[in-house]
């Protein structure tokens, strides 16, 4: 077993041909690493994140995570792949809406037989509990429609997501840029505690510097990334 | 594909109000077709059905169909009578095995009032040669005996013994009752599923004695020549017909003959009669003739129909087209979880199969509870009986076919989904 969960060596890739939006000659993240990366819209980061969750094809160079060579797979492999490895997090609006809390949180079960299983002792149990620690009242009925969530809830919601069935990597895009700083730091504090309690890597995007202090190390897109796009392509 | 069959129901309910209303349109275009469809069978077997074993059906000269509704389907008048010596001279022909007189023209509260013979009890014929069958009672014996078809009896709740009194014309309220000539109840015939069930019958006789003084279709007061005496036999009927002074012709008759190579003969033989003006049609091949004409008007709806279950799909396709656009966020967070791109196009095809089945299902028990409700009606006006046993095969093709077509038109939608979703990958686009 590699003890790299991202291992990426001269990716480049471009939207059409005289538009490159990615050249990154070395990008590496270890198993169990929390990785702040910073970069402004339009630096490529989500193209980036597209290409580490296998959603999006790199067009040359070396993209392993944690072991996968996802150039090797195919976009089916890639999303089953993503499914059963990799949990996501966005900026906002991670929710089903017509699904209720723990409903949603059981998503990844429902779409990977590998987080099913992983899920201990069973995906509702650990959502359920998933929830708990992360401070949604369980009080309440968790059946209850994601829509009476304030948005802090909501984050931390997706948050579970995306530790349901332990995941070895998980991808955070900016997803405390909607939250006050209060809610912005209890919810930092919970995602690195459950992430270390997994033992999952932590690629964390944002450009806001001033979140960089919780992380082992810091990055910045403009560092690796030697295109330089002007506008984000995504 | 399981996983995705619950998200797609819960995402219509999501929907609700503008899932509904797609339900309910796809629901009101399948009511209108299986009930469409269901009158078409139901009226082609009840008219199929109704007259079997009859050879000839013989009035006063007019079309065949025309003939044909009103001697067995009560639909209509004749425009003219058949004179009882014609019909005589037909029941005695050595080619002839049996006759039927028909004496239409009386009502008794909507039901029509049918003169006969006891040999219609004997040799008339329904369905797949079946014969009449009596609940209670039997057939009648005297003058003022009279045997009713299961739905008069259910309707008016009749019993044997019973008296009852007929009127003068044949609409639902008559001014001009028989109510000098009271009939008993002496039988009740099983249903039979045609025009029989809804008809009161009385003896050739009888009708003879009420019409007795009446001319033109009004009582003169003054009439009061009474034959001597009440026939408590009538076996033989036909031949003593003559003997009744008051009864100048009846409707229209029945005719079996002894053998079917002599069929055509007579009846050419009838058509071509010189003393009186006559059509003689033979029961099949005036049931088909009227079945062209129906047919065209309801292959006409059937094709109305079939575009308005059309509509509304294209409706339901509307509303799917419309809400992709803001469900863009919807198919990116399931493919962040793991939804892959065929996901996506199945979640909408499922989407619109269930939108289908959903209306199909209204649809459909829509119609036939509302075909359960209307069969008295509609047997009772028009002398169609509904094969109302509910939901059928015909009802499992249907849906069949309407949820395949939604299914088929849900591909566009869940195309572009599918191409939206590859392109948009994870990112939201708003």
């Amino acid at each position: 077993m590699t003890s790299l969960a991202i291992d990426i060596e001269g990716l480049a890739f471009a939207w059409s041909e005289d538009r490159p939006v990615l050249d990154v000659p070395r990008l590496a993240v270890r198993r169990g690493e929390r990785v702040f990366l910073r970069g402004p819209s339009g630096s490529g980061k989500s193209t980036l994140l597209g290409i580490v969750s296998g959603v999006l094809a790199a067009e040359s160079g070396r993209v392993h995570v944690l072991g996968a060579d996802l150039r090797s797979l195919s976009g089916g492999r890639r999303d089953e792949f993503r499914a059963a490895h990799i949990g996501l997090v966005f900026q906002m609006f991670n929710l089903l809406p017509y699904l209720s809390v723990i409903d949603n949180v059981l998503l990844p079960a429902r779409f990977s037989a590998v987080r099913r299983e992983r899920a201990q002792p069973d995906p509702v149990s650990e959502a359920r509990r998933l929830l708990e620690e992360l401070g949604i009242a369980m009080t309440k009925a968790p059946a209850r429609p994601v829509a009476e969530l304030s948005i802090g809830q909501q984050q931390r919601v997706a948050v579970a997501r995306a530790l349901l069935g332990r995941p070895e990597l998980i991808i955070a895009d900016e997803p405390t840029s909607a939250l006050d700083s209060d809610a912005r730091d209890g919810f930092l504090r919970l995602l690195m505690s459950e992430c270390s309690a997994t033992g999952a890597a932590l690629l964390f995007v944002s450009h806001d510097t001033a979140l960089g202090a919780h992380f082992d190390r810091h990055l910045s897109i403009a560092e690796i990334n030697r295109a330089q796009p002007q506008l984000e392509q995504s | 594909m399981k996983p995705l069959i619950g998200l797609a129901a819960r995402s219509l309910w999501n929907r609700r109000g503008s899932a509904a209303l797609t339900v309910f349109a796809i629901a009101i275009s399948v009511t209108l077709l299986v009930g469409v469809e269901t009158v078409r069978i139901s009226a082609r077997e009840s008219f199929a059905r109704t007259i079997s074993g009859t050879d000839l059906i013989v009035g006063a000269r007019s079309g065949p169909i025309n003939l044909l509704l009103y001697s067995v389907f009560r639909v209509g008048d004749a425009t003219a009578n058949v004179s009882l010596q014609s019909y005589q001279l037909v029941s005695r022909h050595p080619d002839v095995a049996w006759t039927i007189p028909i004496s239409l023209g009386d009502s008794h509260r909507g039901f029509r009032v049918m003169g006969t013979t006891d040999d219609y009890f004997r040799h008339y014929r329904y369905g797949n040669r079946q014969a009449l069958a009596f609940i209670s009672g039997g057939p009648f014996m005297g003058e003022r005996d009279a045997v009713i078809g299961a739905e008069v009896a259910r309707r008016l709740g009749y019993r044997i013994g019973d008296e009852i009194t007929i009127a003068h014309g044949i609409g639902e309220v008559s001014f001009a009752e028989h109510g000098e000539h009271p009939f008993r109840i002496a039988g009740i015939v099983a249903p039979t599923g045609t025009p029989v069930d809804r008809t009161v019958h009385v003896s050739l006789d009888a009708i003879a004695r009420i019409h007795e003084g009446w001319q033109g279709g009004a009582h003169s007061t003054g009439a009061t020549t009474r034959h001597p005496h009440d026939r408590d036999d009538p076996e033989d009927a036909p031949a003593e017909e003559a003997a009744q002074p008051a009864l100048s012709g009846i409707t229209a008759f029945l005719v079996g003959m002894r053998s079917k190579d002599r069929l055509l003969q007579m009846q050419r033989a009838l058509n071509e009669y010189r003393a009186e003006p006559l059509t003689a049609v033979i029961p099949g091949v005036a049931l088909q003739q009227l079945w062209q004409i129906v047919g065209v008007a309801d292959r006409a709806l059937f094709i109305v129909a079939t575009f308005v279950v059309l509509a509304g799909l294209i409706g339901m396709l509307t509303s799917i087209l419309t809400s992709l656009r803001e469900r863009r966020r919807e198919m990116a967070i399931l493919r962040s979880v793991g939804a892959r791109p065929m996901h996506v196009f199945t979640l909408l095809l499922l989407e619109a199969g269930l939108l289908a089945l959903a209306g199909v299902v209204l649809g459909i028990l829509a119609a036939h509870a509302t075909l359960a409700a209307a069969t008295p009606a509609l047997a009772g006006r028009y002398g169609l009986f509904m094969e109302t046993g509910g939901p059928g095969i015909y009802d499992v093709l249907l849906a069949g076919a309407v949820v395949g077509a939604a299914v088929l038109a849900g591909l566009v939608p869940a195309w572009l989904a599918y191409r939206n979703s590859l392109a948009d990958g994870l990112t939201i686009r708003t």
